[in-house]
């Protein structure tokens, strides 16, 4: 690491600032509340139409909740693990993110699909299909997620690189935590606004 | 390792970068052509590709203009040239209804969004952030590049959408459905909106990948000792255009995802209660809101004409300042009024839709806040008049410019207390009135904030002038000719003509203005005439023009002009320096300028 040491000395006097790349995160993740946020709205708006239809929670998205819930868990211990240099662990936990999240994305199809049976298909207007649109959405950020996962993962287990830079997980994590309460957020809302 | 490692602007994605900057900063080593002038990481480089893209786009926009203005202007005369050219969309040499619509559309989305976000912000963010802060490069040059090639992107597929067979998107650039929703209703709403939306898309993707960067770069990566408050206004305006930015796109793409879902999957999201007359069919689309489009459309759109407006007043705030020897006034007031307008931004968008249907007693709330942009707005104007006064003026193409864009906004911003009043806007609403409005005070100035840029910054991007005879040749006949256009059109819309049309004389009011849009076609067609020259002058500038021999050619405080005259991708060679003071020390202890980097020496006056 001796080739970054003098870049060190010369930013010394920003040790305390936030790294950019974890910076450009948050500021990501407020573009992505606003687009939720204008979704959201539209719902509230729309609920005041004439001929709007809700729908049943399916049990599905009870499962998905926990299986979202327990990745972040997962992924804080994967973190926890990459801090401590302990990269068995970290490969471990990374890899347990990876298939919950892959949990959730199937258990929300799974929902989906519940709900499409009942009959709340797209050709209609109310609750599902702003769910379809919203929740889909969501889910897209949730692939996005796996995606960043699954290159962390592959660089985890390439033995020839030996990288201890914690940014990259911790960027990572921040965006997997957001994901996760964005979930939880809209989750409430639907079982509160349906 | 620590988090420090990548802070000066070079991610993990060039470590061996990172290396050399810190030892010299300068290029050792030659870099391919595919590296240095097309995938770039320097945001100089990204900056060129912005204002390039940005040029053809202004040409092609403003030809359209030409093209509708020419129908305008001489609604009864054949033009064979035009069949020639454009086939079926002008058979027998007159522009058929559905080309004229699509003309406008497309000239409101290329001018709005490719030429004046895209290429403005995309221009100017990227040249002057990390100069004018003190920074090697972007927080994350990889992003940056993203961003030019979403944009890029969004370019292609908008352009595409010109060649497809039922034609490009023609429902105005605000896409309201139903008419957007339904490819029964207009030929422009088959394949051409969906290329639009997936354009715009694309667009934002490119936009807040842009703004992600901007905002980080500001805030995190200034040099030692420059405080948010020695910024110069130009940061200031582009982290609050970048701000608005990030926050309002957003919006506009789950409005348009809603409204992708009502074309293709049979949703009623914007759709209820239709009959299409063309297919004498009902649709069974019920319980949807076109109104609710227009508030997801204008919490972007409204935000969008400041995103516009902004970096215009933050270069016009420079190039006034720098040019008139004279600190700007009042600096605090003008990152204050910066300020009220990013989150007035917010908080007016229905004043678009006064004549929608909505609730009256909300629509005065929106009057009150719209009202309230007057303030901040007239704090700027008073500033800028009041740095100009007594200054010692220089009167460059680029400050002429400056001063054109003051004279535009005053006068376009005073028609917008007009258009803000809920009552006037009633019999204003769709007029001529609003058309002359928006065009001058958004278009027309921000045109102008942007070529004050580009001749003052022109020296630094390419080490040469642009040449100036012609520079003054552009101002003069643009500013004149910019006036002859919109000025008329006040008149125009106070007697209740319309927008969109694309034939007056069959209406008897309107016919008697026959003379006056022959006259004003005729002048929009000298005025992008004398805007080829520009581009002539730019290009045959950047091979020919004179050579920028002074480090700091116009005597600016701001810290761009203490790189080399052709900066290397890390901007400085050796350190970055120290900046002691802030961006405005003009004529001050009986010197011209002192710049940033200099040392407060103890016997300094205070300001």
């Amino acid at each position: 690491m001796a080739l970054f040491a003098e870049g060190e000395k010369v930013v010394n006097h920003k040790k305390n600032k936030i790294h950019p790349h974890k910076f450009t995160m948050w500021i990501g993740i407020g573009s992505i509340v606003m687009m939720f946020a204008g979704l959201t709205s539209a719902y509230i708006v729309k609920r005041q139409q004439p001929g709007w239809l809700g729908f049943e929670i399916p049990s599905a998205f009870w499962y998905s909740t926990g299986m979202i819930l327990g990745s972040s868990l997962t992924m804080q211990l994967a973190l926890k693990a990459f801090r401590e240099r302990n990269l068995r662990n970290y490969r471990n936990m990374l890899s347990v993110t990876v298939l919950l999240g892959i949990g959730f994305i199937i258990f929300q199809l799974f929902g989906f699909s519940t709900i499409w049976k009942t009959g709340v298909t797209f050709n209609g207007s109310g609750a599902g299909q702003f769910l379809y649109v919203i929740a889909g959405l969501h889910l897209l950020h949730v692939i996005g997620g796996i995606i960043a996962l699954i290159a962390m993962n592959i660089r985890a287990f390439n033995r020839q690189v030996r990288n201890y830079n914690v940014t990259p997980v911790e960027v990572v994590a921040t965006y997997w935590h957001f994901v996760d309460f964005l979930w939880i957020y809209l989750f409430i809302f639907f079982i509160i606004m349906r | 390792m620590s988090n420090d490692v990548s802070l000066h602007g070079h991610s993990e994605v060039a470590a061996s970068h990172n290396a050399h900057h810190e030892e010299h900063g300068v290029h050792h080593h030659k870099e391919a052509f595919i590296t240095k002038y097309v995938f770039s990481q320097d945001h100089k480089m990204i900056c060129k590709q912005f204002i390039i893209t940005g040029m053809i786009w202004a040409i092609l926009g403003g030809l359209m203009s030409v093209l509708f203005r020419l129908q305008l202007g001489y609604p009864d005369t054949s033009f064979p040239i035009l069949e020639d050219i454009f086939g079926k969309w002008a058979q027998g040499g007159k522009i058929k209804p559905e080309f004229y619509y699509a003309l406008v559309t497309m000239h409101g989305t290329v001018l709005v969004f490719f030429v004046l976000t895209g290429g403005l912000s995309g221009t100017f963010a990227n040249f002057l952030i990390p100069l004018q802060v003190g920074a090697r490069d972007m927080a994350s040059p990889f992003l940056n590049m993203l961003s030019y090639w979403f944009f890029f992107m969004a370019s292609v597929v908008i352009l595409s959408s010109l060649f497809v067979q039922t034609g490009p998107a023609s429902g105005g650039w605000t896409v309201y459905p139903p008419l957007s929703a339904l490819g029964d209703a207009s030929q422009g709403s088959k394949a051409g909106i969906d290329l639009w939306i997936t354009g715009m898309a694309l667009f934002v993707v490119s936009s807040l990948l842009g703004g992600l960067n901007y905002i980080t770069t500001i805030l995190n990566m200034r040099t030692k000792g420059m405080s948010m408050t020695r910024l110069p206004l130009t940061i200031w305006a582009i982290l609050f255009t970048a701000i608005l930015g990030v926050l309002s796109f957003p919006v506009l793409l789950s409005g348009l995802i809603l409204l992708l879902f009502d074309r293709h999957a049979g949703t009623s999201f914007y759709l209820s209660d239709i009959f299409i007359s063309s297919t004498q069919k009902a649709l069974p689309n019920e319980g949807g809101s076109a109104i609710l489009f227009q508030h997801l459309f204008w919490f972007l759109g409204h935000p969008e004409v400041y995103i516009i407006i902004l970096p215009a007043m933050g270069l016009v705030s420079e190039v006034l300042s720098v040019n008139s020897r004279k600190p700007v006034f009042g600096y605090m007031a003008m990152v204050g009024s910066l300020f009220a307008i990013t989150i007035l931004a917010f908080l007016v968008w229905a004043h678009h839709m006064f004549i929608t249907g909505l609730n009256p007693f909300l629509g005065s709330v929106f009057v009150l806040l719209t009202l309230l942009i007057a303030v901040p707005s007239a704090i700027k104007v008073f500033n800028w008049l009041t740095t100009l006064w007594k200054g010692n003026i220089r009167f460059t193409p680029a400050m002429l410019f400056a001063i054109g864009f003051v004279s535009l906004f005053i006068s376009g911003g005073l028609t917008g207390i007009f258009l803000g009043n809920s009552t006037l806007d009633i019999a204003l609403h769709d007029t001529y009135f609003v058309v002359a409005h928006f065009h001058i005070v958004m278009g027309v100035s921000a045109f102008f904030g942007m070529f004050a840029g580009v001749y003052h910054w022109f020296p630094k991007m390419y080490g040469r002038y642009l040449n100036n005879t012609m520079g003054y040749i552009h101002f003069w006949v643009t500013l004149i000719g910019a006036y002859l256009i919109f000025w008329p059109m006040h008149y125009e819309g106070l007697a209740g003509m319309p927008r969109r049309y694309m034939d007056y004389s069959g209406w008897v009011s309107f016919r008697q203005f026959g003379d006056l849009n022959r006259f004003i076609s005729t002048v929009a067609m000298v005025v992008f005439a004398v805007q080829l020259m520009f581009v002539f002058n730019f290009f045959y500038s950047i091979f020919k023009g004179r050579r920028v021999t002074n480090q700091n050619p116009w005597g600016a405080a701001t810290m761009e002009w203490t790189t080399p005259i052709r900066p290397g991708h890390g901007n400085w060679p050796g350190e970055i320096p120290e900046v002691h003071r802030w961006a405005y020390d003009y004529a001050k202890d009986g010197r011209e300028f002192i710049p940033q980097t200099e040392p407060v020496s103890g016997n300094e006056s205070k300001h």
